[in-house]
């Protein structure tokens, strides 16, 4: 296939060559080269990507499911071929299994409006993290609103790490459902989500996995993982924007009561009764994003060439690197030292408020994230307002490090002088 | 002087580390809160407004440097003065930290609150000086309402929106 064509003929992981892919690594900010630091964020785009939505519009644009003609079949194929990807990708079991959303978001709303509302009765409680991303905590709070039932949260230590004793003592007979991320975008903790799921299921309790952070540097496999649901966004894993995955068991799916009304969720529809479309499609109502699912699945090839493994040594040796200097800095306190790690290095500098450090590091163009993070109740955790945060993709390099290193001595510089 | 050492002169960096004014004030009777949902700003200004006069003015809070010294300098350049004279102040003030500064007006009545120009050329901090201001205004106007740079700063400079 032409489009795999260029993808070829790399043996071994070579990150100036990767970088090539990317066509805005060769940008500058502020007159200098960008340092993309911003990946938990969101990440680049590798060219195969953009051709590949790009290519959609020029050659295969038509509605899916829809038409019986030429255009609408190339790209009702297209579209389809991605979910078999991306089923192939997570290993699910079955391709049915594969719902099309927004994002990470947006799947577990989903999940919260359909599974939860039909599970979930005053005094029943819902399982989360002190770590959750403020998409994990919201819907739930929203859903808890609605239905009289109870969120509760296992803490988390000093280090950001889950507090395994407490999730066992937490989960009791009115615990209708445990969510929980795999990897914290603020601290970078990895979650032992093996343990998590198999401690959950010892009580009947399905698991919802946050994977937004997880699935640009580990291998998903729901069926290996046991998961009930499994969420992640296009975006995070060098796909487009507005498209993301919800995973479900089958058997779940089919239970649950649809989330959106629309065409294409149904199979007959009069004033007195609608009959619900099959799996997938009861979950996606109204067109959906067509390009966005086509760059999801020219991305995952993409990640499948780079190599999941080659590039989880490449960024820990980032991750590894940049927490060794980070921490020859005096004035830097690292937020979140948990023993397992991925992509994410949070920090704050004595006296500088993370933003001031921000806007430093941008004139020196090094884009990284401050603030909050979504993830407020982290911050309050470690009794800080805010952090810096510097997160890793594959085609990131030792001379970013370097690069970042030397702009906090830019910032210490600049907040010396009084 | 880069455009980094414009922002972060050593009298801003001197407010945000020892600002002037700061605490909660006694016999206040005017309060009103602020907050910046993107980095977490937050900020409480309390007056002692007489009649149209700003007899005493303290704030609280937490933020950035920048907006930590422009609530500094904010409280010690609006003492005594009147509720229109602030209005002024500010109106001005906000026309030189967005770049949209008026015809004819002189930017040296601001006086200290110059060294903020800066600002301009960093469109997404902006908000971070002119929270304080807006905190103080919704002060005087005396709405109780919380302001936050999210709604309502119907004056934030085109790049700002954009941003």
């Amino acid at each position: 296939m032409s489009r795999d064509a260029a993808l070829v003929g790399r043996a071994s992981f070579d990150v100036e060559r990767i970088r090539e892919d990317f066509p805005i690594l060769k940008a500058q900010a502020h007159g200098r080269p960008i340092v993309y630091l911003d990946n938990a964020a969101t990440a680049q785009k590798p060219q195969a990507v953009i051709d590949a939505v790009s290519r959609y519009y020029a050659q295969d644009n038509a509605n899916v499911h829809r038409g019986v003609h030429w255009l609408s079949e190339q790209a009702t194929r297209a579209y389809e071929e991605a979910r078999d990807r991306v089923q192939q990708f997570i290993n699910a079991a079955d391709r049915r299994e594969v719902i099309f959303v927004r994002g990470t978001t947006e799947a577990i709303n989903l999940v919260a409006q359909t599974y939860g509302r039909t599970h979930m009765r005053a005094g029943d409680e819902v399982l989360i993290s002190g770590m959750e991303h403020h998409s994990n905590i919201v819907p739930w709070q929203i859903l808890c609103e609605m239905t009289g039932a109870r969120l509760r949260v296992v803490p988390i230590n000093d280090d950001g790490e889950l507090l395994l004793d407490e999730f066992e003592r937490l989960l009791n007979p009115r615990t209708r459902l445990v969510a929980i991320t795999w990897v914290s975008n603020a601290l970078g903790t990895v979650n032992p989500i093996r343990r998590i799921i198999e401690t959950a299921h010892a009580w009947k309790v399905p698991v919802l996995v946050d994977a937004a952070q997880a699935a640009p540097h580990l291998a998903i496999d729901v069926q290996a993982l046991g998961c009930d649901f499994c969420a992640f966004s296009g975006h995070k894993l060098y796909g487009p924007t507005g498209i993301g995955v919800l995973y479900g068991k089958a058997d779940l799916l089919e239970a649950m009561p649809p989330y959106q009304g629309g065409g294409d969720m149904i199979r007959s529809v009069t004033f007195e009764k609608t009959v619900y479309n099959s799996l997938p499609y009861k979950f996606e109502a109204g067109t959906p994003h067509i390009a966005g699912v086509i760059g999801l699945g020219t991305a995952i090839d993409y990640v499948n060439h780079v190599g999941l493994e080659a590039l989880a040594v490449h960024e820990q040796e980032l991750l590894l690197g940049a927490t060794e200097a980070l921490r020859r800095i005096p004035e830097v306190r690292l937020i979140g030292t948990a023993q397992e790690k991925i992509g994410v290095i949070s920090f704050v500098i004595d006296g500088v408020h993370p933003h001031d450090v921000g806007t430093v590091l941008d004139r020196e163009g090094v884009a990284i994230r401050t603030g909050h993070h979504c993830a407020q109740p982290v911050m309050a955790r470690f009794g800080i307002p805010a952090t810096c945060r510097a997160s890793f993709a594959f085609y990131n390099t030792k001379d970013d490090v370097d690069v970042l290193v030397r702009a906090i001595g830019k910032v210490l510089e600049v907040f010396a002088h009084v | 002087m880069s455009e980094l050492d414009e922002l972060y002169q050593e009298v801003i960096i001197d407010h945000s580390r020892r600002p002037k004014n700061f605490g909660t004030l006694e016999g206040a009777n005017r309060k009103a809160e602020g907050n910046n949902p993107l980095c977490g700003d937050q900020i409480t200004v309390y007056l002692h407004l007489d009649q149209d006069v700003i007899r005493d003015i303290r704030f609280e809070g937490s933020g950035c440097a920048l907006s930590k010294a422009s609530a500094s300098m904010m409280t010690a350049s609006v003492k005594t003065k009147t509720r229109t004279e602030v209005k002024q102040l500010f109106e001005q003030f906000h026309g030189m930290i967005t770049g949209e500064q008026g015809d004819g007006r002189d930017p040296s009545a601001l006086g200290k609150l110059a060294v903020f120009s800066g600002v301009r050329e960093f469109p997404l901090r902006v908000k971070c000086v002119s929270l304080p201001w807006h905190t103080l205004r919704a002060s005087l106007d005396g709405t109780g309402q919380p302001v936050s740079t999210e709604e309502g700063f119907t004056e934030a400079p085109k790049e700002e929106r954009a941003a």
